[in-house]
Protein backbone atom coordinates (compact mmCIF):
# COMPACT_ATOMS: atom_id res chain seq x y z
CA UNK A 1 0.00 0.00 0.00
CA UNK A 2 1.14 3.68 -0.97
CA UNK A 3 0.51 6.54 1.18
CA UNK A 4 1.35 10.24 0.08
CA UNK A 5 1.18 13.37 2.54
CA UNK A 6 1.01 16.07 0.11
CA UNK A 7 2.23 19.81 1.05
CA UNK A 8 -0.45 21.65 -1.15
CA UNK A 9 1.51 24.88 -1.20
CA UNK A 10 4.71 26.12 -2.79
CA UNK A 11 5.23 28.49 0.13
CA UNK A 12 5.54 28.74 3.87
CA UNK A 13 6.62 26.08 6.66
CA UNK A 14 3.58 25.51 8.45
CA UNK A 15 1.94 23.12 6.51
CA UNK A 16 4.99 21.15 5.55
CA UNK A 17 5.97 21.32 9.59
CA UNK A 18 2.31 20.07 10.48
CA UNK A 19 2.95 17.33 7.48
CA UNK A 20 6.14 15.98 8.56
CA UNK A 21 5.13 15.69 12.02
CA UNK A 22 1.78 13.69 10.65
CA UNK A 23 4.31 11.42 8.85
CA UNK A 24 5.73 9.84 11.85
CA UNK A 25 1.84 9.39 13.18
CA UNK A 26 0.82 7.90 9.59
CA UNK A 27 4.15 5.65 9.91
CA UNK A 28 3.04 4.20 13.27
CA UNK A 29 -0.24 3.09 11.88
CA UNK A 30 0.89 1.97 8.56
CA UNK A 31 4.35 0.32 9.77
CA UNK A 32 4.54 -2.25 6.83
CA UNK A 33 3.60 0.10 3.95
CA UNK A 34 5.61 2.85 1.94
CA UNK A 35 4.81 6.63 2.70
CA UNK A 36 5.67 9.18 1.69
CA UNK A 37 5.55 13.34 1.59
CA UNK A 38 5.44 15.20 -1.19
CA UNK A 39 5.89 19.24 -1.09
CA UNK A 40 4.92 20.90 -3.62
CA UNK A 41 7.68 23.60 -3.08
CA UNK A 42 9.83 20.68 -4.23
CA UNK A 43 8.39 20.78 -8.12
CA UNK A 44 8.14 22.66 -10.77
CA UNK A 45 4.26 22.18 -11.70
CA UNK A 46 2.84 23.00 -14.78
CA UNK A 47 -0.77 24.30 -15.12
CA UNK A 48 -3.14 21.85 -16.06
CA UNK A 49 -4.06 22.21 -20.18
CA UNK A 50 -6.79 19.53 -19.81
CA UNK A 51 -4.58 16.68 -21.26
CA UNK A 52 -5.07 12.94 -19.67
CA UNK A 53 -2.29 12.98 -16.60
CA UNK A 54 -0.48 10.32 -18.13
CA UNK A 55 0.62 12.99 -20.81
CA UNK A 56 2.61 15.41 -18.88
CA UNK A 57 6.44 15.61 -18.46
CA UNK A 58 8.83 16.11 -15.74
CA UNK A 59 8.18 16.93 -12.56
CA UNK A 60 4.44 17.23 -13.44
CA UNK A 61 4.09 13.81 -14.43
CA UNK A 62 6.29 12.56 -11.55
CA UNK A 63 3.48 14.21 -8.96
CA UNK A 64 0.33 13.38 -10.82
CA UNK A 65 1.71 10.01 -11.14
CA UNK A 66 2.66 9.28 -7.81
CA UNK A 67 -0.84 10.87 -6.37
CA UNK A 68 -2.30 8.05 -8.88
CA UNK A 69 -0.97 5.34 -7.76
CA UNK A 70 -1.29 6.18 -3.54
CA UNK A 71 -3.75 4.04 -1.75
CA UNK A 72 -3.71 6.67 0.77
CA UNK A 73 -3.23 10.52 0.45
CA UNK A 74 -3.20 13.42 3.48
CA UNK A 75 -3.48 16.11 1.87
CA UNK A 76 -1.87 19.49 3.93
CA UNK A 77 -2.88 22.69 2.68
CA UNK A 78 -2.95 26.63 4.00
CA UNK A 79 -5.40 28.82 3.51
CA UNK A 80 -5.07 31.66 1.56
CA UNK A 81 -7.55 34.60 0.96
CA UNK A 82 -10.29 33.20 2.49
CA UNK A 83 -9.60 29.44 0.06
CA UNK A 84 -7.36 27.08 -1.16
CA UNK A 85 -3.79 27.82 -2.58
CA UNK A 86 -4.16 27.69 -6.47
CA UNK A 87 -1.31 25.31 -6.31
CA UNK A 88 -3.43 22.55 -5.03
CA UNK A 89 -6.22 22.76 -6.94
CA UNK A 90 -3.91 23.32 -10.11
CA UNK A 91 -3.13 19.42 -8.64
CA UNK A 92 -6.70 18.17 -8.49
CA UNK A 93 -7.37 19.98 -12.24
CA UNK A 94 -4.50 17.56 -13.25
CA UNK A 95 -6.00 14.69 -12.62
CA UNK A 96 -9.13 12.63 -14.04
CA UNK A 97 -12.74 13.06 -13.12
CA UNK A 98 -13.02 10.19 -10.14
CA UNK A 99 -9.01 10.35 -9.69
CA UNK A 100 -9.61 9.28 -5.67
CA UNK A 101 -12.05 6.31 -6.43
CA UNK A 102 -11.22 3.93 -3.57
CA UNK A 103 -8.28 6.10 -1.85
CA UNK A 104 -8.89 7.25 1.47
CA UNK A 105 -8.69 11.01 2.01
CA UNK A 106 -7.46 12.77 5.23
CA UNK A 107 -6.99 16.39 5.50
CA UNK A 108 -5.30 18.69 7.45
CA UNK A 109 -5.11 22.86 7.65
CA UNK A 110 -3.45 25.47 8.68
CA UNK A 111 -4.62 28.74 8.83
CA UNK A 112 -3.72 31.93 10.20
CA UNK A 113 -6.74 32.11 12.35
CA UNK A 114 -9.78 30.07 13.20
CA UNK A 115 -11.89 32.31 10.78
CA UNK A 116 -11.08 30.28 7.93
CA UNK A 117 -12.15 26.78 10.04
CA UNK A 118 -15.01 26.26 7.26
CA UNK A 119 -12.90 26.77 4.29
CA UNK A 120 -12.12 23.07 3.85
CA UNK A 121 -15.67 21.85 5.23
CA UNK A 122 -16.76 24.60 1.97
CA UNK A 123 -14.71 24.49 -0.34
CA UNK A 124 -11.49 20.96 -0.08
CA UNK A 125 -14.25 18.81 0.86
CA UNK A 126 -16.43 19.09 -2.23
CA UNK A 127 -13.53 18.81 -4.67
CA UNK A 128 -12.97 15.65 -2.91
CA UNK A 129 -16.12 14.84 -2.71
CA UNK A 130 -16.57 15.18 -6.56
CA UNK A 131 -12.97 12.99 -7.27
CA UNK A 132 -14.97 10.17 -5.64
CA UNK A 133 -12.75 10.20 -2.05
CA UNK A 134 -13.44 7.94 0.51
CA UNK A 135 -13.26 10.90 3.10
CA UNK A 136 -11.60 10.80 6.71
CA UNK A 137 -14.99 13.40 7.72
CA UNK A 138 -13.05 14.80 10.57
CA UNK A 139 -10.07 16.87 10.03
CA UNK A 140 -7.29 18.73 11.75
CA UNK A 141 -7.48 22.64 11.65
CA UNK A 142 -4.30 23.89 13.06
CA UNK A 143 -4.08 27.94 13.50
CA UNK A 144 -1.00 29.77 13.85
CA UNK A 145 -0.74 30.37 17.59
CA UNK A 146 -0.39 26.64 17.60
CA UNK A 147 3.01 27.08 16.35
CA UNK A 148 6.20 28.33 17.71
CA UNK A 149 9.87 27.94 16.94
CA UNK A 150 8.75 26.27 13.73
CA UNK A 151 6.99 23.45 15.90
CA UNK A 152 3.24 22.85 16.74
CA UNK A 153 3.63 23.59 20.67
CA UNK A 154 -0.37 22.42 21.02
CA UNK A 155 -0.71 19.08 22.11
CA UNK A 156 -4.07 18.77 21.48
CA UNK A 157 -3.24 19.56 17.92
CA UNK A 158 -0.83 16.81 18.24
CA UNK A 159 -3.42 14.21 19.83
CA UNK A 160 -6.11 15.06 16.80
CA UNK A 161 -3.00 14.29 14.47
CA UNK A 162 -2.94 10.89 15.72
CA UNK A 163 -6.74 10.40 16.21
CA UNK A 164 -6.54 11.21 12.27
CA UNK A 165 -3.95 9.01 11.39
CA UNK A 166 -5.37 5.84 13.43
CA UNK A 167 -9.26 7.29 11.70
CA UNK A 168 -7.16 7.25 8.22
CA UNK A 169 -5.99 3.34 8.81
CA UNK A 170 -9.77 2.51 10.21
CA UNK A 171 -11.15 3.79 7.20
CA UNK A 172 -8.37 2.13 4.91
CA UNK A 173 -9.31 -1.48 6.81
CA UNK A 174 -12.71 -1.10 6.59
CA UNK A 175 -12.64 -0.40 3.09
CA UNK A 176 -10.72 -3.47 1.98
CA UNK A 177 -12.82 -5.57 4.07
CA UNK A 178 -15.81 -4.25 2.35
CA UNK A 179 -14.17 -4.13 -1.00
CA UNK A 180 -12.86 -8.12 -0.34
CA UNK A 181 -16.87 -8.75 0.57
CA UNK A 182 -17.93 -7.04 -2.22
CA UNK A 183 -15.34 -8.52 -5.00
CA UNK A 184 -16.58 -12.52 -3.45
CA UNK A 185 -20.16 -11.40 -4.18
CA UNK A 186 -19.38 -10.30 -8.20
CA UNK A 187 -17.30 -13.11 -8.31
CA UNK A 188 -15.28 -11.56 -11.32
CA UNK B 1 -19.72 4.30 -51.45
CA UNK B 2 -22.78 2.95 -49.54
CA UNK B 3 -23.53 4.04 -45.93
CA UNK B 4 -25.43 1.12 -44.25
CA UNK B 5 -29.48 1.84 -45.85
CA UNK B 6 -31.48 3.35 -42.71
CA UNK B 7 -33.65 0.07 -42.65
CA UNK B 8 -30.27 -1.98 -41.83
CA UNK B 9 -28.95 -3.20 -38.67
CA UNK B 10 -25.32 -4.07 -39.61
CA UNK B 11 -22.80 -5.77 -36.69
CA UNK B 12 -18.57 -4.43 -36.96
CA UNK B 13 -16.25 -5.38 -34.89
CA UNK B 14 -13.30 -2.89 -34.19
CA UNK B 15 -9.89 -2.33 -33.05
CA UNK B 16 -8.01 0.41 -31.16
CA UNK B 17 -4.73 -1.36 -32.90
CA UNK B 18 -3.96 -1.58 -28.85
CA UNK B 19 -0.91 -3.85 -27.86
CA UNK B 20 -1.19 -4.59 -24.56
CA UNK B 21 -0.18 -7.29 -22.24
CA UNK B 22 -2.23 -10.23 -21.18
CA UNK B 23 -2.80 -9.40 -17.35
CA UNK B 24 -3.53 -13.44 -16.76
CA UNK B 25 -0.29 -14.23 -18.05
CA UNK B 26 1.82 -10.69 -18.09
CA UNK B 27 2.53 -12.17 -21.39
CA UNK B 28 2.96 -9.77 -24.71
CA UNK B 29 2.95 -11.16 -27.69
CA UNK B 30 5.25 -8.76 -30.59
CA UNK B 31 3.93 -5.52 -32.26
CA UNK B 32 4.17 -7.88 -35.38
CA UNK B 33 2.36 -10.69 -34.32
CA UNK B 34 -0.85 -7.74 -33.13
CA UNK B 35 -0.72 -6.65 -36.61
CA UNK B 36 -0.85 -10.22 -37.88
CA UNK B 37 -3.58 -11.18 -35.66
CA UNK B 38 -5.48 -7.71 -36.13
CA UNK B 39 -5.55 -8.64 -40.18
CA UNK B 40 -6.59 -12.33 -39.21
CA UNK B 41 -9.29 -11.12 -36.88
CA UNK B 42 -10.63 -9.28 -40.11
CA UNK B 43 -10.90 -12.53 -42.09
CA UNK B 44 -12.15 -14.37 -39.45
CA UNK B 45 -15.10 -11.78 -38.82
CA UNK B 46 -15.24 -11.70 -42.77
CA UNK B 47 -16.77 -15.48 -42.38
CA UNK B 48 -18.47 -15.23 -40.05
CA UNK B 49 -20.90 -12.90 -41.89
CA UNK B 50 -19.51 -9.55 -40.34
CA UNK B 51 -20.34 -6.45 -42.10
CA UNK B 52 -17.63 -3.85 -41.07
CA UNK B 53 -14.42 -4.36 -39.28
CA UNK B 54 -12.50 -1.02 -38.71
CA UNK B 55 -8.61 -0.16 -37.14
CA UNK B 56 -7.83 3.12 -35.36
CA UNK B 57 -5.13 5.26 -34.89
CA UNK B 58 -3.40 5.89 -31.55
CA UNK B 59 0.36 7.47 -31.36
CA UNK B 60 0.87 6.57 -27.74
CA UNK B 61 2.96 3.24 -25.77
CA UNK B 62 0.49 -0.09 -25.72
CA UNK B 63 -0.59 1.04 -29.58
CA UNK B 64 0.73 -1.02 -32.90
CA UNK B 65 -1.20 0.70 -35.51
CA UNK B 66 -0.35 3.91 -36.19
CA UNK B 67 -0.35 3.23 -39.48
CA UNK B 68 -3.41 2.26 -39.41
CA UNK B 69 -3.70 2.43 -43.75
CA UNK B 70 -1.04 0.56 -44.36
CA UNK B 71 -3.02 -2.27 -42.26
CA UNK B 72 -6.09 -1.80 -43.71
CA UNK B 73 -4.35 -1.85 -46.99
CA UNK B 74 -3.52 -5.42 -46.50
CA UNK B 75 -6.87 -6.40 -44.57
CA UNK B 76 -8.70 -4.40 -48.05
CA UNK B 77 -5.85 -7.54 -49.81
CA UNK B 78 -6.77 -9.95 -47.40
CA UNK B 79 -10.63 -9.98 -47.51
CA UNK B 80 -13.28 -9.36 -50.73
CA UNK B 81 -16.67 -8.62 -49.13
CA UNK B 82 -16.36 -6.84 -45.11
CA UNK B 83 -16.58 -3.34 -45.27
CA UNK B 84 -13.32 -1.71 -43.82
CA UNK B 85 -12.69 1.33 -42.22
CA UNK B 86 -10.79 3.37 -39.07
CA UNK B 87 -12.03 3.89 -35.99
CA UNK B 88 -10.87 7.03 -36.01
CA UNK B 89 -8.41 8.16 -38.33
CA UNK B 90 -7.15 11.36 -36.20
CA UNK B 91 -7.81 13.79 -38.96
CA UNK B 92 -6.61 16.87 -36.58
CA UNK B 93 -2.56 16.16 -37.55
CA UNK B 94 -3.25 14.19 -41.03
CA UNK B 95 -3.35 16.17 -44.22
CA UNK B 96 -6.41 15.21 -45.39
CA UNK B 97 -5.03 15.36 -49.07
CA UNK B 98 -2.20 12.64 -48.25
CA UNK B 99 -5.05 10.72 -46.00
CA UNK B 100 -7.26 10.69 -49.19
CA UNK B 101 -5.17 9.33 -51.39
CA UNK B 102 -4.54 6.41 -48.91
CA UNK B 103 -8.28 5.49 -48.28
CA UNK B 104 -9.04 5.90 -51.94
CA UNK B 105 -6.14 3.64 -52.89
CA UNK B 106 -7.78 1.19 -50.23
CA UNK B 107 -10.94 1.33 -51.46
CA UNK B 108 -9.63 0.43 -55.06
CA UNK B 109 -8.15 -2.29 -53.68
CA UNK B 110 -11.15 -3.10 -51.53
CA UNK B 111 -13.13 -2.60 -54.83
CA UNK B 112 -15.31 0.19 -52.85
CA UNK B 113 -15.24 -1.20 -49.32
CA UNK B 114 -13.39 1.77 -47.87
CA UNK B 115 -14.39 4.04 -44.83
CA UNK B 116 -13.29 6.80 -43.27
CA UNK B 117 -14.45 7.71 -39.74
CA UNK B 118 -12.58 10.66 -38.62
CA UNK B 119 -11.87 12.07 -34.93
CA UNK B 120 -9.88 13.90 -32.34
CA UNK B 121 -8.09 12.00 -30.39
CA UNK B 122 -9.28 11.47 -26.48
CA UNK B 123 -4.84 11.25 -26.01
CA UNK B 124 -3.00 14.20 -27.45
CA UNK B 125 0.29 13.08 -27.10
CA UNK B 126 0.30 12.62 -31.33
CA UNK B 127 -0.43 16.59 -31.23
CA UNK B 128 3.80 16.97 -30.26
CA UNK B 129 4.77 13.68 -32.27
CA UNK B 130 3.39 15.11 -35.49
CA UNK B 131 4.43 18.74 -34.78
CA UNK B 132 1.00 20.43 -34.06
CA UNK B 133 -0.24 22.62 -31.55
CA UNK B 134 -2.80 21.59 -28.54
CA UNK B 135 -4.02 24.72 -28.37
CA UNK B 136 -5.45 24.31 -31.80
CA UNK B 137 -7.32 21.23 -30.91
CA UNK B 138 -10.54 22.03 -32.12
CA UNK B 139 -9.80 24.18 -35.20
CA UNK B 140 -7.11 21.84 -36.78
CA UNK B 141 -9.96 18.83 -36.48
CA UNK B 142 -12.61 21.11 -38.68
CA UNK B 143 -10.55 22.99 -41.00
CA UNK B 144 -8.99 19.43 -41.55
CA UNK B 145 -12.41 17.84 -41.30
CA UNK B 146 -13.91 20.36 -43.77
CA UNK B 147 -11.27 19.85 -46.69
CA UNK B 148 -11.37 16.08 -46.46
CA UNK B 149 -15.46 16.25 -47.06
CA UNK B 150 -14.69 18.86 -50.05
CA UNK B 151 -12.07 16.59 -51.62
CA UNK B 152 -14.69 13.57 -50.78
CA UNK B 153 -17.40 15.85 -52.75
CA UNK B 154 -15.33 17.21 -56.08
CA UNK B 155 -12.28 15.90 -57.84
CA UNK B 156 -10.80 19.54 -58.32
CA UNK B 157 -10.51 21.32 -55.12
CA UNK B 158 -9.85 24.94 -54.62
CA UNK B 159 -9.21 25.43 -51.07
CA UNK B 160 -7.50 27.65 -48.24
CA UNK B 161 -7.16 27.63 -44.67
CA UNK B 162 -4.74 27.92 -41.74
CA UNK B 163 -3.24 24.94 -41.49
CA UNK B 164 -2.10 23.73 -44.74
CA UNK B 165 -0.99 25.88 -47.56
CA UNK B 166 -3.87 26.47 -49.77
CA UNK B 167 -4.79 24.18 -52.93
CA UNK B 168 -5.60 25.97 -56.61
CA UNK B 169 -7.24 24.12 -58.72
CA UNK B 170 -5.59 20.90 -57.21
CA UNK B 171 -6.86 17.40 -58.51
CA UNK B 172 -6.77 14.49 -55.70
CA UNK B 173 -6.33 11.21 -56.86
CA UNK B 174 -6.98 8.53 -57.18
CA UNK B 175 -10.80 8.81 -56.98
CA UNK B 176 -12.69 5.62 -54.91
CA UNK B 177 -14.41 3.04 -57.04
CA UNK B 178 -17.72 4.62 -56.35
CA UNK B 179 -16.47 8.27 -56.89
CA UNK B 180 -16.71 8.74 -53.05
CA UNK B 181 -16.35 7.45 -49.33
CA UNK B 182 -18.75 7.03 -46.70
CA UNK B 183 -16.84 9.95 -43.87
CA UNK B 184 -18.30 9.49 -40.76
CA UNK B 185 -17.58 11.96 -37.44
CA UNK B 186 -16.25 10.13 -34.20
CA UNK B 187 -18.14 10.90 -31.05
CA UNK B 188 -16.55 9.86 -27.89
CA UNK B 189 -19.95 10.32 -26.24
CA UNK B 190 -20.03 14.05 -25.56
CA UNK B 191 -23.09 16.13 -26.60
CA UNK B 192 -21.08 18.98 -27.77
CA UNK B 193 -19.24 16.74 -30.33
CA UNK B 194 -22.31 14.76 -31.38
CA UNK B 195 -23.89 18.00 -31.95
CA UNK B 196 -21.03 19.34 -33.86
CA UNK B 197 -21.58 16.15 -35.87
CA UNK B 198 -25.14 16.84 -36.47
CA UNK B 199 -24.68 20.64 -37.72
CA UNK B 200 -22.14 19.45 -40.22
CA UNK B 201 -24.67 17.02 -41.65
CA UNK B 202 -22.17 13.90 -41.07
CA UNK B 203 -23.05 10.16 -40.17
CA UNK B 204 -22.24 10.03 -36.29
CA UNK B 205 -20.25 7.11 -35.53
CA UNK B 206 -20.63 7.62 -31.44
CA UNK B 207 -18.16 4.99 -28.92
CA UNK B 208 -19.30 4.26 -25.47
CA UNK B 209 -17.63 3.17 -22.23
CA UNK B 210 -20.17 1.68 -20.05
CA UNK B 211 -23.73 3.29 -18.59
CA UNK B 212 -27.56 3.97 -19.32
CA UNK B 213 -28.29 3.20 -22.54
CA UNK B 214 -30.47 5.84 -22.04
CA UNK B 215 -28.31 8.80 -21.86
CA UNK B 216 -26.48 7.97 -24.93
CA UNK B 217 -30.02 7.97 -26.78
CA UNK B 218 -29.98 11.53 -25.59
CA UNK B 219 -26.90 12.34 -27.52
CA UNK B 220 -28.35 10.53 -30.51
CA UNK B 221 -31.26 13.02 -29.96
CA UNK B 222 -29.12 15.86 -30.05
CA UNK B 223 -27.11 14.78 -33.45
CA UNK B 224 -30.09 14.44 -35.22
CA UNK B 225 -31.74 17.90 -33.98
CA UNK B 226 -28.47 19.64 -34.77
CA UNK B 227 -28.85 18.28 -38.13
CA UNK B 228 -32.53 18.82 -39.04
CA UNK B 229 -32.49 22.43 -37.66
CA UNK B 230 -28.79 22.74 -39.64
CA UNK B 231 -31.21 21.94 -42.78
CA UNK B 232 -30.21 18.42 -42.90
CA UNK B 233 -32.44 15.37 -43.01
CA UNK B 234 -32.09 13.27 -40.37
CA UNK B 235 -33.89 10.64 -40.95
CA UNK B 236 -30.89 9.90 -44.19
CA UNK B 237 -28.11 9.80 -41.39
CA UNK B 238 -26.86 7.08 -40.40
CA UNK B 239 -25.80 6.14 -36.65
CA UNK B 240 -22.91 3.85 -35.73
CA UNK B 241 -22.30 2.82 -31.83
CA UNK B 242 -19.47 1.55 -31.01
CA UNK B 243 -18.08 -0.33 -27.82
CA UNK B 244 -17.06 -2.97 -25.40
CA UNK B 245 -18.02 -6.57 -26.51
CA UNK B 246 -17.86 -9.98 -25.48
CA UNK B 247 -19.52 -13.13 -25.04
CA UNK B 248 -19.24 -16.52 -23.16
CA UNK B 249 -21.21 -19.19 -22.37
CA UNK B 250 -22.74 -17.67 -19.29
CA UNK B 251 -22.90 -13.60 -18.58
CA UNK B 252 -20.89 -14.33 -15.41
CA UNK B 253 -18.04 -15.98 -17.48
CA UNK B 254 -18.27 -13.14 -19.94
CA UNK B 255 -17.79 -10.89 -17.52
CA UNK B 256 -14.87 -12.91 -15.22
CA UNK B 257 -12.77 -13.16 -18.29
CA UNK B 258 -13.46 -9.95 -20.11
CA UNK B 259 -12.74 -7.46 -16.87
CA UNK B 260 -9.35 -8.15 -16.22
CA UNK B 261 -8.83 -7.19 -19.67
CA UNK B 262 -10.66 -3.79 -19.97
CA UNK B 263 -9.30 -2.53 -16.36
CA UNK B 264 -5.67 -3.25 -16.91
CA UNK B 265 -5.61 -2.24 -20.75
CA UNK B 266 -7.60 1.09 -19.60
CA UNK B 267 -5.13 1.80 -16.29
CA UNK B 268 -2.27 1.27 -19.03
CA UNK B 269 -3.53 3.02 -22.04
CA UNK B 270 -5.68 6.17 -19.71
CA UNK B 271 -3.78 5.99 -16.06
CA UNK B 272 -7.48 5.06 -14.41
CA UNK B 273 -9.22 1.14 -14.55
CA UNK B 274 -12.93 0.34 -14.86
CA UNK B 275 -14.83 0.25 -12.17
CA UNK B 276 -15.66 -3.13 -11.33
CA UNK B 277 -19.35 -1.99 -9.88
CA UNK B 278 -20.07 -0.03 -13.08
CA UNK B 279 -18.60 -3.19 -15.17
CA UNK B 280 -21.18 -5.32 -12.90
CA UNK B 281 -23.69 -2.94 -13.57
CA UNK B 282 -23.25 -3.84 -17.35
CA UNK B 283 -25.15 -7.38 -16.52
CA UNK B 284 -28.55 -4.84 -16.72
CA UNK B 285 -30.13 -5.20 -19.67
CA UNK B 286 -30.69 -1.14 -19.61
CA UNK B 287 -26.78 -1.07 -19.74
CA UNK B 288 -24.91 -0.51 -23.07
CA UNK B 289 -21.89 -2.47 -22.00
CA UNK B 290 -22.51 -5.43 -24.68
CA UNK B 291 -21.00 -8.36 -22.32
CA UNK B 292 -22.69 -11.60 -21.60
CA UNK B 293 -23.66 -14.55 -22.82
CA UNK B 294 -24.94 -14.46 -26.60
CA UNK B 295 -28.44 -14.22 -25.60
CA UNK B 296 -28.33 -11.66 -23.30
CA UNK B 297 -26.42 -9.92 -26.06
CA UNK B 298 -28.90 -10.50 -28.53
CA UNK B 299 -31.63 -8.90 -26.24
CA UNK B 300 -29.57 -5.97 -25.04
CA UNK B 301 -28.28 -4.63 -28.87
CA UNK B 302 -32.42 -5.20 -29.34
CA UNK B 303 -33.10 -2.92 -26.94
CA UNK B 304 -30.09 -0.84 -27.83
CA UNK B 305 -31.53 -0.50 -31.80
CA UNK B 306 -34.84 -0.23 -30.95
CA UNK B 307 -33.98 2.85 -29.12
CA UNK B 308 -31.44 4.51 -31.03
CA UNK B 309 -32.62 3.54 -34.49
CA UNK B 310 -28.66 3.22 -34.92
CA UNK B 311 -27.82 1.60 -38.68
CA UNK B 312 -25.06 -0.43 -36.78
CA UNK B 313 -23.22 -1.65 -34.16
CA UNK B 314 -19.21 -2.42 -34.05
CA UNK B 315 -18.19 -4.61 -30.85
CA UNK B 316 -14.44 -4.04 -29.72
CA UNK B 317 -13.67 -7.64 -28.32
CA UNK B 318 -9.85 -7.48 -28.69
CA UNK B 319 -8.83 -4.81 -25.86
CA UNK B 320 -6.10 -5.31 -23.05
CA UNK B 321 -4.23 -8.51 -24.59
CA UNK B 322 -7.61 -11.08 -24.94
CA UNK B 323 -6.00 -14.00 -26.06
CA UNK B 324 -6.30 -14.96 -29.76
CA UNK B 325 -8.53 -18.16 -28.93
CA UNK B 326 -10.63 -16.04 -26.96
CA UNK B 327 -11.44 -13.58 -30.52
CA UNK B 328 -11.72 -16.40 -32.22
CA UNK B 329 -14.53 -18.02 -29.83
CA UNK B 330 -15.77 -14.82 -30.14
CA UNK B 331 -16.23 -14.20 -33.75
CA UNK B 332 -17.81 -17.10 -33.77
CA UNK B 333 -20.68 -16.82 -31.51
CA UNK B 334 -21.39 -13.27 -33.29
CA UNK B 335 -21.06 -15.37 -36.82
CA UNK B 336 -23.07 -18.63 -35.61
CA UNK B 337 -25.58 -16.73 -33.00
CA UNK B 338 -25.56 -12.92 -32.60
CA UNK B 339 -25.61 -12.68 -36.24
CA UNK B 340 -28.67 -14.69 -37.11
CA UNK B 341 -30.39 -13.62 -34.15
CA UNK B 342 -30.26 -9.69 -35.22
CA UNK B 343 -30.33 -10.61 -39.05
CA UNK B 344 -34.00 -12.06 -38.03
CA UNK B 345 -35.28 -9.51 -35.80
CA UNK B 346 -34.43 -7.18 -38.94
CA UNK B 347 -35.93 -8.93 -41.59
CA UNK B 348 -38.98 -9.79 -39.49
CA UNK B 349 -39.53 -6.14 -38.39
CA UNK B 350 -37.76 -3.37 -41.11
CA UNK B 351 -37.64 -5.50 -44.21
Amino acid sequence: MKITLLVGTTIGSKTNIALQLMKQYVEKQFAEDDVQLLSLADYQIQFSDGRNYLEYEGDTGYVAQELMDSDVIIIGTPIFQASLPGTLKNIFDLLPQQALLGKVVGIIVTAGSGKHYLVAEQQLKPILSYMKAQLVQTYVFIEEKDFQQKTIVNDDVLFRMERLAEDVKMQVDAQLAIQAKKDAEYGF
Amino acid sequence: MSFPKQDAFEFGIYTLGDHLPNPINGERISAQERIKQIIEMAKLAEQAGVDFFSVGESHQEYFATQAHTVVLAAIAQATSKIKIGSSSTIISTLDPVRLYEDFATIDLISEGRAEIIAGRASRVGLYKLLGYNLNNYEELFDEKFELLLKINAQEVVNWSGEFRKPLKDAHILPRPAAGKIPIWRAVGGTTASAIQAGKTGVPMFMAHLGGAATSFKRTIDAYREAADEAGFDSAKLPVATAGFFYGAETTQQALQEYYPHINEGMKLTNGRGFPKQHFAQGMDNRDILNVGSPQQIIEKLLYQHELFGNQRYTGQLDFGGVPFDKIMKNIDIIGTEIIPALRKYTSDKER
